[in-house]
């Protein structure tokens, strides 16, 4: 026992303070969670995208301010032919990190592997009918209709090698039944900016320059070395930036922001993110059962949504719950999104108005209902919870608050066995066609899937259907505002707030948020 | 004796099984991982089809079955988190949880018999009465609490020692070890104490309050009228018959230093089973979570085991056949 006091007590005395900053070009980079495979078909989750930003690429990436920017494509547009084709050129002299040669046949071979069953993405790609490759540097996407957004879909798509897949015995995306890990989950090879160097899942993921990269001159690269550590309690998170042993954070508690913006060589960039906070209602059931009504659904009375929305203090539970870290919101769509308006994202609260609807609609006295919140997924999930309680008492519904880890949450939303509930959701394809597939389309076939208020209107289904092949880009963004109008006159949802994203980072990286939340490292200058 | 301990291993395996019975009765409680699994652009037809693979729509008894079959042929199947062999990532995140465990336990014995000695011979020093005062710290203060704690004074105030990981490891032929860099020792230092110290202080009261009672007792005072010295009274003959409740206390804590270095894990994102646990909780990761908790069974099992033979090694009066009707 005296050796190993006297062990500690030597290394107690050996440590030195720590440099407060990264003096090398190495990037030090914590967030909560890790990638969960290097394998970039096989989860479509945004942890995992973001460090197969680092080492692979798509045919094209959204830069920081969400514009598309050719990556593996110099540029694309539809056949001049055929309306349902898409041509992809390709951008020359790409090599992976192994030295092989990038052609239209890697392109072809990832598509076709991101489509098959044990594919995380082959949702977004359900419009391809075929991918050819007429030459080595053109690739053509027929899809099964015109499609107008199809780039959109392909920005987190990301292209492998075929033959180091074939030659490893990666070909197929992993897959459960088989019981062992495919060669892609663990290895990497891309043609992205950063080599994967060593990688221990939940520990430490260490990348370096990859220095045949194409973009060389591009973009800034300063970064030599990424080591990223995933960390999960919130605290020892912002503890490691401000002791300095890390440079950069994601997921930043909102009640540590000014403790990181005070210290001296830290920063805190803030900026929205991608995704809309909003609570859903089950409209659709002729009774609902957590309810104090009998024989009678009050949610399914316009009037009762109406005044649940006009009783929201947004402004109350952006400056009490969110310590004025979000953007109270009119509409479930974020500022970035195709067919988001200035007027409909306004925001008003008129609790006598409220309560006169209410009085209107028969529910003078108020009714009790449950709410089913996830107090893990979202910023401050359940204090928004909370406080929508309180803002609801004020029109007399009495709401019984039942939060719950997002593993419990989540089955009631899947299986229908929620009636009030809220959610949150980030638009990838920055369209709102997007929002209206899962939210607002009936509950049927692949549309629908989120859509758990029961809301059904076959008229605003076949809205929502043609856009996905009106190629008349003017008509369709009037279908969007069409269909937006009904969204909002229905009260189909109660819109919350956008969430505002906070990274903190030492005031030497030079780096803008990115509104996914995918810091792509490349872009960041050391000053 | 071979009839003793074969019998408790009979039992120990009736423990186990009830264990993991009750483990994959809860399961399903936790909540479900398919839309962990899956992208929220998942279809109604993904998550039925995925819900069969992985064999989620059988009742859990035959889900268990099913396990156990695997288990005992060695195989703890696919973790649903990282898609990887669940022995190999147990065995993967192993040492760091031991290596941390076994530091923590040396401190907390170490410390805690030394003070636990000294608070009883000196009992009414003043020295003595302010350990005594200071380990109610370490009793009622909680684990994530002394943690960050500790990180905010020597980590962020004077940026003395890491606030999270492991470190440099070295690779000793799949164990990992941080005993051999300074930068692993420097990152033991702070989760160690973090686990230890509440075992560190329970100890010492246990030991001191043992201590005070053996040397009121007349074979004590027989061996100072003899005119033995204090060391020697202190240390063979006192701190010795003091040994058997300490043994089983130790034992025990020994298994939930182990068991419970989650919170610690957590706090210091120390990258062991626990850490894992509680991924695996957040995930639903069946497979891992079964997998743990079974680990964790054989442990307390086992180490119950070597305690109540050590109690027939340190008493005499438990050898022969009184050993029997323990």
């Amino acid at each position: 026992m005296t050796r190993t006091t006297g062990l500690l007590t030597a290394t107690l005395l050996a440590t030195t303070a720590m440099a407060p900053f990264a003096q090398a070009e190495t990037l030090r980079w914590a967030r909560a969670g890790d990638s969960l495979t290097l394998d970039p078909h096989a989860q479509n989750e945004g942890p995992t995208h973001t460090i197969a930003h680092q080492i692979y690429e798509p045919l094209l990436i959204r830069d920081m301010t969400g514009a598309f920017e050719p990556a593996l494509a110099t540029d694309w547009a539809p056949s001049p032919d055929d309306p349902n084709v898409w041509v992809f050129n390709l951008r020359e002299g790409v090599t992976f990190h192994d030295g092989a040669a990038f052609d239209a046949s890697d392109v072809v071979f990832s598509i076709e592997r991101a489509q098959t069953e044990d594919s995380d993405m082959k949702e977004l790609l359900t419009s391809i009918v075929e991918v050819r490759a007429p030459d080595p540097l053109t690739v053509e996407f027929v899809t099964d209709g015109p499609n107008p957004i199809l780039p959109s879909n392909l920005t987190n798509l990301f292209i492998i090698d075929e033959d180091w897949a074939r030659a490893n015995d990666a070909v197929e995306v992993q897959d459960y039944e088989g019981g062992e890990e495919t060669f892609a989950a663990r290895n990497a090879n891309g043609t992205g900016p950063y080599v994967l160097n060593s990688r221990e899942p939940d520990v430490r993921t260490v990348m370096t320059r990859f220095e045949e990269y194409w973009g060389m001159d591009q973009f800034p690269l300063d970064v030599t070395e990424i080591v990223y550590t995933p960390i999960q309690n919130a605290a020892t998170r912002v503890a490691a930036l401000l002791s300095g042993e890390v440079d950069i954070i994601q997921d930043m508690p909102v009640q540590d922001l000014g403790r990181v913006a005070g210290t001296d060589g830290l920063d805190v960039r803030t900026a929205p993110q991608n995704r809309t906070i909003f609570f859903g209602m089950n409209m659709g059931a002729a009774d609902i059962e957590t309810d104090s009504v009998e024989g009678a659904n009050p949610f399914a009375d316009a009037r009762v949504r109406q005044a649940m929305n006009m009783a929201i203090n947004r402004d109350a539970i952006k400056q009490v719950v969110m310590r004025g870290q979000s953007q109270p919101a009119g509409m479930i769509a974020p500022p970035f999104v195709n067919g988001w308006t200035a007027e409909l994202d306004a925001t008003s609260t008129d609790v006598a108005a409220a309560k006169a609807l209410m009085e209107e609609a028969g529910y003078g006295d108020g009714f009790s209902v449950q709410l089913d919140c996830p107090n893990d997924r979202y910023i401050n999930d359940e204090g928004i919870c909370q406080a929508v309680v309180g803002m609801m008492a004020q029109i007399g519904v009495t709401v019984n608050l039942e939060a719950m880890p997002k593993a419990q949450f989540f089955p009631l939303i899947s299986n229908r066995t929620t009636n009030f509930y809220m959610l949150g959701w980030g638009v990838p394809t920055y369209d709102s066609e997007y929002i209206f597939n899962f939210l607002v389309h009936s509950a049927e076939g692949d549309r629908g899937s989120w859509n758990a208020t029961g809301y059904s209107n076959p008229e605003l289904d076949a809205m929502i259907q043609s856009l996905a092949s009106e190629t008349d880009l003017d008509a369709r963004n009037d279908t969007i505002a069409a269909i937006w109008e009904v969204v909002q006159a229905e009260t189909i949802y109660l819109p919350i707030h956008h969430q505002v994203l906070n990274w903190g980072v030492a005031s030497n990286v030079a780096i803008e948020v990115d509104p996914e939340d995918q810091p792509k490292i490349k872009y960041i200058a050391l000053n | 004796m071979l009839a003793y301990i074969l019998r408790r291993i009979f039992q120990s395996a009736i423990v186990l099984l009830v264990v993991g019975l009750v483990a994959f009765s809860l399961f399903r409680f936790v909540g479900d991982p398919i839309d962990n699994m899956l992208g929220q652009e998942r279809t109604q037809a993904d998550v039925e089809r995925l819900r069969e693979t992985l064999g989620l729509n059988e009742p859990f008894v035959v889900q268990y079955a099913k396990f156990l079959g695997q288990a005992v042929q060695g195989n703890f199947g696919m973790s649903y988190r990282q898609g990887r062999p669940v022995a190999e990532i147990l065995m993967e995140r192993a040492p760091a949880t031991l290596e941390l465990a076994a530091v923590s336990g040396v401190l907390a014995l170490s410390f805690g018999i030394g003070l636990g000695v000294f608070t009883a011979i000196r009992r009414d020093g003043f020295a003595a009465n302010a350990i005594m005062t200071l380990s109610l710290i370490g009793v009622s203060l909680p684990t994530f609490l002394i943690g960050i704690l500790l990180i905010y004074l020597f980590s962020v105030e004077l940026g003395w020692l890491p606030s999270f990981g492991r470190g440099e490891v070295v690779d000793l032929g799949g164990w990992t070890t941080g005993f051999l860099t300074p930068s692993g020792l420097q990152a033991l230092i702070l989760p160690s104490i973090t686990l230890g110290l509440y075992q560190m202080t329970l100890i010492m009261r246990l030991v001191r309050s043992e201590m005070l009672e053996v040397l009121r007792t007349d074979y004590i005072r027989f061996a100072r009228a003899r005119g033995l010295r204090d060391r020697a009274v202190h240390f063979r003959h006192a701190l010795k018959n003091t040994m058997v409740p300490v043994i089983t206390v130790t034992g025990l804590q020994l298994g939930s230093i182990i068991a419970f270095a989650i919170i610690t894990e957590t706090v210091f994102q120390w990258p062991g089973v626990g850490l894992l646990f509680i991924n695996a909780i957040q995930f639903v990761d069946i497979p891992v979570m079964a997998a743990y908790l079974m680990l964790i069974s054989v442990m307390f099992v086992g180490i119950n085991l070597i305690v109540d033979l050590l109690y027939v090694m340190v008493d005499p009066r438990l050898r022969g056949d009184s050993a029997r009707g323990h």
